[in-house]
């Protein structure tokens, strides 16, 4: 696992406080790790102070837990409930507005969003990678999605190398992690007394140059190289990075699909902390007298009722179909659509699904070997 | 939208045995009430004045439950009498909070309370409006909010019904961005297996959902009571966990039997 190209330099973290004065100087709100309800999540921060230091977060199957870093580092914890997929890809958001004028005409008007420019500080690689295929898909030439690409359009990220890895982590066996490779305008690694920094954009160039910082030294260098290798070494759990299209394929009638759906719950929070998943449904609300109506776009799930109703019909009314289509489609039928699996490695639906499932031990139990 | 007054739709708003809390879902709308006026005309409306108990309407909304024999015979009026009839709230979709007494004899409790028990007129249990009439459409909740009325409404005018949203209360947690309580703080959150329709209010303030929307659709009780077990509650507190404003309903009073305990 190599650290990217480009000049590597060190921000103290008694200058943390000036890579959130630069942004901010540049139009940008600060999105960085705040407790919320006993988890980790972002939310907006008027200035590095305002960071959770020391906390770390112990995750199983189900459970989430904070923890008390002995370190007393920023980003000991390895992730949260949400990746970046809610800043770009909006949970809820009109997409148009159809009016009818007074001869019964309709008339049609698209709504654009108007995100502030936000920078995300504390991004993880798998966070990342989950955004490179939300790219992927609604980026698609010919038809980018513009609600999509414009939010996507007023993000600065700030990635952190995972130090510390959870318990549910398997980005090294996805190739994900655990140290940012592509995709984010400024990269961190903590060491003992600040970040080996290092830009990926030309907007990342800008914000480091106007820092002023000096060069890492060789030896902070190749301390965060190590400290992302012993990132990697810490995973436990790890999925098979090969195309697992023949083995989910020839076992859709495999035991395991019933035994795992006596467990899941078919609530859909696996979908919806996936950094990955792009499902979504679009629905029509009419307002009171008006002639007006908004045709609304929201995250949809497939474990809910409607994603799978076709001309009135319900194709897969029962949980073990549609957990077979979301782990399929995941690990088998991505590879189709976009080249390589759906799944980034982070963990997010083993620890967030209540009823504590556990993809890796699932795929184990079909039958696939690492 | 039709501009003449006289081709309003009429609408009635009656209620059964229930607490009257599902009609401030329209009293509470303020203002956006008036706007709802221009287009509908409330010919019955007790709470907010309108009193025409025989009127025939096009919608009728109906809160409460039927838990006596007079609550049967108007059901029955109300149904002749309207062209829709849309149950709300959590007495008229599944009995109510006071289903409860639907596992014990009230009768005997009726004679431990009152010198004359005789004048008590009470069905032997309390039940849903769709277990003796026709239901076209039902809004869930407890109390059931100003949005899935006025949603109702809009989507009548065009003539259409809303889209029946019987989702997990998770999907609109998820929407609000809140991280799952039952994760992070080990509570025991109803989400998993509660229709959406609330806006997750109560994971929103930090706290386990208690399933007043009723059972979503394909709801997991059996799984989800395997949790609660692992976070530690006894048979008795699963039990009461479904044993609640929704007890009723076919999917959380199995849950609650399966639970087992002694609580009743």
């Amino acid at each position: 696992m190599n650290l990217p190209l480009g000049t590597l330099r060190f921000l103290g973290f008694h200058k943390l406080h000036e890579l959130f004065g630069e942004l901010q100087f540049r139009g940008y709100r600060c999105m960085g790790p705040a407790i919320e309800y006993d988890a980790i999540v972002f939310r907006e921060l008027a200035s590095a102070k305002e960071l959770p230091r020391g906390v770390q977060a112990e995750q199983s199957p189900g459970q989430f837990r904070l923890t008390r870093d002995p370190r007393n580092r920023y980003f000991a914890w390895a992730n949260g409930p949400q990746a970046i997929k809610p800043f770009a890809f909006a949970p809820r958001e009109s997409l148009w507005q159809v009016q009818r004028d007074q001869e019964g005409a309709l008339k049609f008007e698209p709504l654009a969003p108007q995100p502030a420019k936000t920078a995300i500080i504390g991004v993880r690689a798998c966070d990342l990678a989950g955004l490179a295929l939300q790219d992927a898909h609604f980026l698609k030439p010919p038809y980018p999605d513009p609600n999509y690409e414009i939010r996507r359009k007023s993000l600065f990220l700030v990635a952190v190398q995972c130090a510390e890895p959870a318990a549910t982590c398997f980005c090294a066996s996805t190739g994900d992690g655990p140290t940012p490779q592509s995709g984010f305008d400024l990269t961190l690694a903590e060491m003992e007394n600040g970040f080996v920094i290092s830009a990926g954009s030309e907007a990342g160039t800008e914000v480091l140059a106007a820092l002023k910082l000096e060069e890492a030294t060789p030896k902070q260098v190749q301390e965060a190289k190590e400290q992302g290798e012993a990132a990697a070494q810490k995973q436990s759990r790890s999925l098979p990075g090969r195309d697992l299209r023949p083995v989910l394929m020839n076992n859709l009638e495999h035991a395991r699909w019933d035994n795992v759906a006596a467990r899941c719950l078919s609530c859909g929070n696996c979908t919806a902390v996936c950094p990955t998943c792009f499902c979504h449904a679009e629905m029509d609300e009419p307002s009171t007298g008006t002639g007006e109506s908004l045709h609304v776009r929201q995250w949809d799930s497939c474990f809910n009722e409607g994603h799978a109703c076709i001309h009135g019909h319900n194709v897969r009314p029962d949980t073990r179909t549609r957990y077979r289509q979301w782990l399929t489609h995941k690990l088998a039928s991505w590879h189709d659509q976009y080249g390589r699996s759906g799944c980034v490695g982070c963990g997010r639906c083993i620890t967030w699904c209540p009823a504590g499932i556990d993809l890796t031990e699932e795929i184990a139990a079909l039958g696939v070997n690492a | 939208m039709s501009a003449n007054k006289s081709a309003k739709p009429k609408v009635a708003v009656h209620k059964f045995s229930s607490c009257d809390g599902c009609q401030l879902a329209l009293l509470d709308m303020g203002p956006a009430l008036l706007d709802l006026a221009e287009q509908v005309d409330f010919v019955h409306f007790a709470e907010a004045g309108p009193f025409d108990d025989q009127a025939r309407v096009d919608l009728a909304f109906v809160e409460g439950s039927i838990a006596t024999s007079e609550d049967l015979a108007r059901i029955r009026l109300i149904r002749e009498n309207s062209k829709m009839l849309i149950a709300i709230g959590a007495c008229a979709t599944s009995g109510g909070i006071q289903a409860l007494r639907n596992y014990a004899n009230g009768m005997q409790w009726a004679a431990q309370i009152y010198p004359q028990p005789e004048h008590i007129d009470s069905l032997p249990q309390s039940t849903p409006l769709s277990a003796h009439v026709k239901v076209d459409f039902e809004l869930w909740g407890c109390p059931v909010n100003s949005t899935q009325i006025v949603g109702f409404i809009n989507n009548f005018l065009l003539g259409v019904l809303p889209r029946d949203n019987a989702d997990k209360v998770c999907t609109e947690c998820k929407r609000r961005r809140l991280p799952c309580v039952l994760v992070s703080r080990g509570i025991p959150c109803m989400g998993p297996v509660t229709r959406a329709g609330c806006g997750a209010l109560c994971p929103g303030l930090g706290r386990d959902c208690y399933g007043c929307y009723g059972p979503a659709e394909n709801p997991n009780t059996d799984s989800l009571t395997a949790q609660f077990r692992r976070l530690g509650l006894s048979p008795d507190d699963i039990a009461r966990r479904f044993k609640n404003v929704n007890n009723f309903s076919p999917a959380f009073r199995e849950a609650a039997a399966k639970a087992g305990g002694t609580h009743d």
